[in-house]
């Protein structure tokens, strides 16, 4: 073996300019593989803690009839905040959000939007909530970003909204937008105004009632109480991961073709190499090796391709991942309007499983691809061989 | 004991529906330390009888005892020890590994023989200086002449002082100055180690060396005569 290796590499080095294709085309599958899956990882990741941060905290109490899919279960949804839970709202490490269905006339359109009523002290989400204690002659309001160009509102406008309280009257206001923020989780801005939740409990005519109650802390045992159902973190981000997992395939689809080309040069390489190198095959074999062990030097040498890949690879792509871990990667299509959660800028993550998972692949597939055409050698008649007659 | 042992040895080749007989009945002994040549016109059969001795091919029928071990009966790893260890070969196209140096070419029968880097190097050396070559250790086959390949060839050879060397048309790509000079080589490296060479030729310069001249005509023997010494 370690006579192959010897063999294999000086072989593959004298080969010079043909091994050298075929050993950059293979690093190119490397790190294009592991920029790839590390942007999954990253994407992930950044999903999952921008939730956490705009919209699940550590998770959630949903009032039993809550449905984020069904806005017409809103109406319906929300109870007072259970005792047992209270002190925990006291001190913040639980916060209650009251959501309801109204309309928005801005520009004298209509529109469907939904109220999330919030205390503008929390801590928990990212959202300005503090701007909606500002002294104003309307109630305050923030929205996101793209609520504000969808409806062609910024920062001091007025607008009126009108909705039912739980009596089923009807009632109307105006808001003011006091601030306008963005953020990566559609969910929390798409369709969405909101206020401070003792004024949505007031005009709703609520009180202490809400329909979400979200904790900060996703490591403390949460009970479960009467009338509400817990969401762990865990269930919560499920989407990320589901979400991620069918971009994954899309995905892989594309990186079989990369490592399918690279293959498809390794082999080539091996069957002409079989077919123009017979005399020296042949040579081997007048010299004392076996047909299996020329097969083997074949091989190693196919494999090698990979292994001289992986240190090629190493030497423009680790800067190249490094950089983009650290820059990000600022996708070219405006995704905004993906409905998923997604920054414009992703930040690659890669594991040192990644890594050696990726290498360890391509290795393998490459020692296949390569031993493939050389099992021709075992059967080769060496003395035709010699006479380079083989066809 | 003979170093070589061939008793009614036929060859037959596979040739479309039929079979094509090379070697017909073939009985030749040959001793330790012979200078001997395989002489007669192209098909004649040289090649396909050296190919058998040097355990490459098998008999079809009969018996080609090469050192004490019977060709047709060796597996496929005996067959290769008995090359690695006791067998040198000479090509009519050198053979040589064209990306390896004329120094790796030499050392590849002892890498195989797994002997250790010290030793190598020495008995490199000692080969390269047989056949003055010891200045071009470095350099790789294609920047050598015909004559100089070849006797890198002869080098890698008799690196390892096989019993046996096999050269088939050694000089059939070589002029006559380079033929003689690698013919005096292969004479004194006869003597000195007292290395047995058999030759397949019908190159009249390499018959003019030879001690015993073994006719083949179309896969029989034709005639065996030892050269009387002046
Ligand atoms: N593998 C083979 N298959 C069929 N015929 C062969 C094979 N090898 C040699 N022959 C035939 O056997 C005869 C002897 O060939 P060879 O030993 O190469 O002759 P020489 O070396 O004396 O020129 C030739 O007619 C050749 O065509
Ligand atoms: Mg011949």
């Amino acid at each position: 073996m370690k006579l192959a290796i010897k063999l294999a590499y000086r072989n593959l080095i004298g080969a010079g300019l043909r091994t050298w294709l075929n050993v950059v085309v293979l690093s190119f599958s490397f790190v294009v593989i592991i920029w790839m899956k590390g942007v999954m990882v990253g994407w992930d990741y950044q999903a999952k803690t921008d939730m956490t941060n705009w919209e699940i905290g550590g998770g959630q109490y949903w009032h039993q009839t809550y449905d984020p899919f069904d806005p017409f279960t809103f109406a319906d949804s929300h109870a007072p905040i259970p005792q047992e839970l209270l002190p925990d709202v006291e001190c913040g490490a639980i916060e209650p959000m009251l959501i309801a269905q109204a309309t928005i006339y801005p520009q004298g359109r209509m529109q469907p939007i939904s109220i999330r009523g919030i205390r503008p002290s929390q801590r928990i989400f990212m959202l300005p909530t503090h701007r909606l204690d500002s002294l104003t002659d309307a109630i305050p309001a923030v929205i996101g970003n793209m609520v504000a160009r969808n409806l062609k509102l910024s920062v001091g406008d007025y607008v009126t909204i009108r909705w039912r309280d739980a009596q089923g009257m009807f009632d109307a206001a105006d808001v003011v937008i006091v601030d306008v923020f963005s953020c990566n989780v559609p969910a929390v801005e798409a369709g969405k105004i909101y206020i401070a939740l003792d004024k949505l409990q007031s005009m709703l005519m609520l009180p202490n009632q809400a329909s979400l109650l979200t904790f900060a802390d996703a490591e403390k045992e949460r009970p479960q109480v009467e009338g509400w159902t817990l969401k762990s973190k865990g269930e919560l981000t499920k989407s990320v991961d589901d979400l991620i997992k069918t971009k994954t395939v899309g995905q892989s689809v594309f990186y079989m073709i990369l490592l399918l080309l690279a293959m498809l040069a390794i082999f080539d390489t091996q069957v002409l190499s079989i077919f123009r190198r017979q005399k020296e095959i042949g040579t081997y074999i007048a010299l004392g090796y076996t047909r299996r062990q020329v097969v083997g030097l074949f091989t190693v040498e196919g494999a090698m391709h990979s292994i001289l890949a992986a240190l090629v690879a190493a030497v423009y792509g680790m800067p190249f991942l490094i950089w983009q871990a650290k820059a990000g990667w600022t996708m070219p299509m405006d995704v905004s309007d993906y409905g998923m959660a997604m920054a414009q800028t992703l930040y690659p993550v890669y594991s040192i499983g990644l890594v050696l998972s990726t290498v360890l692949i391509v290795v393998l597939v490459t020692t296949v691809v390569s031993y493939w055409p050389a099992r021709k050698i075992a059967k080769m008649n060496p003395t035709e061989a010699l006479r380079g007659k083989i066809q | 004991m003979n170093l070589i042992d061939v008793k009614n040895l036929t060859k037959r080749f596979p040739m479309g529906k039929g079979e094509f007989t090379a070697l017909k009945n073939i009985n030749i002994t040959i001793g330790k330390g012979e200078f001997v040549g395989l002489i007669g016109p192209s098909g004649s059969g040289k090649t396909t009888l050296l190919n058998i001795l040097g355990s490459l091919d098998v008999p079809s029928d009969g018996e080609a005892i090469v050192l004490g071990n019977s060709i047709g009966a060796l597996s496929a790893k005996q067959s290769a020890m008995l090359r690695k260890e006791s067998l040198g070969f000479i090509f009519q196209s050198y053979n040589l590994l064209q990306v390896h140096t004329v120094y790796e070419n030499v050392e590849f029968p002892l890498l195989l023989l797994k002997l250790p880097a010290a030793e190598r190097k020495m008995m490199v050396m000692e080969a390269l200086a047989w056949v003055g070559l010891t200045d071009k250790a470095k350099s790789k086959p294609p920047q050598l002449s015909g004559g100089e390949c070849q006797r890198v060839a002869i080098a890698r050879a008799m690196v390892k002082r096989p019993s046996l060397v096999l050269a088939d048309e050694p000089t059939a790509n070589l002029d006559a100055a380079n033929s003689h000079n690698i013919l005096k080589t292969m004479e004194a490296l006869n003597r000195d180690l007292n290395t047995t060479f058999v030759f397949a030729t019908h190159d009249e310069k390499v018959i003019g060396y030879l001690r015993r001249k073994i006719f083949l005509l179309d896969g029989r023997i034709d005639k065996d005569e030892v050269v009387e010494h002046s």
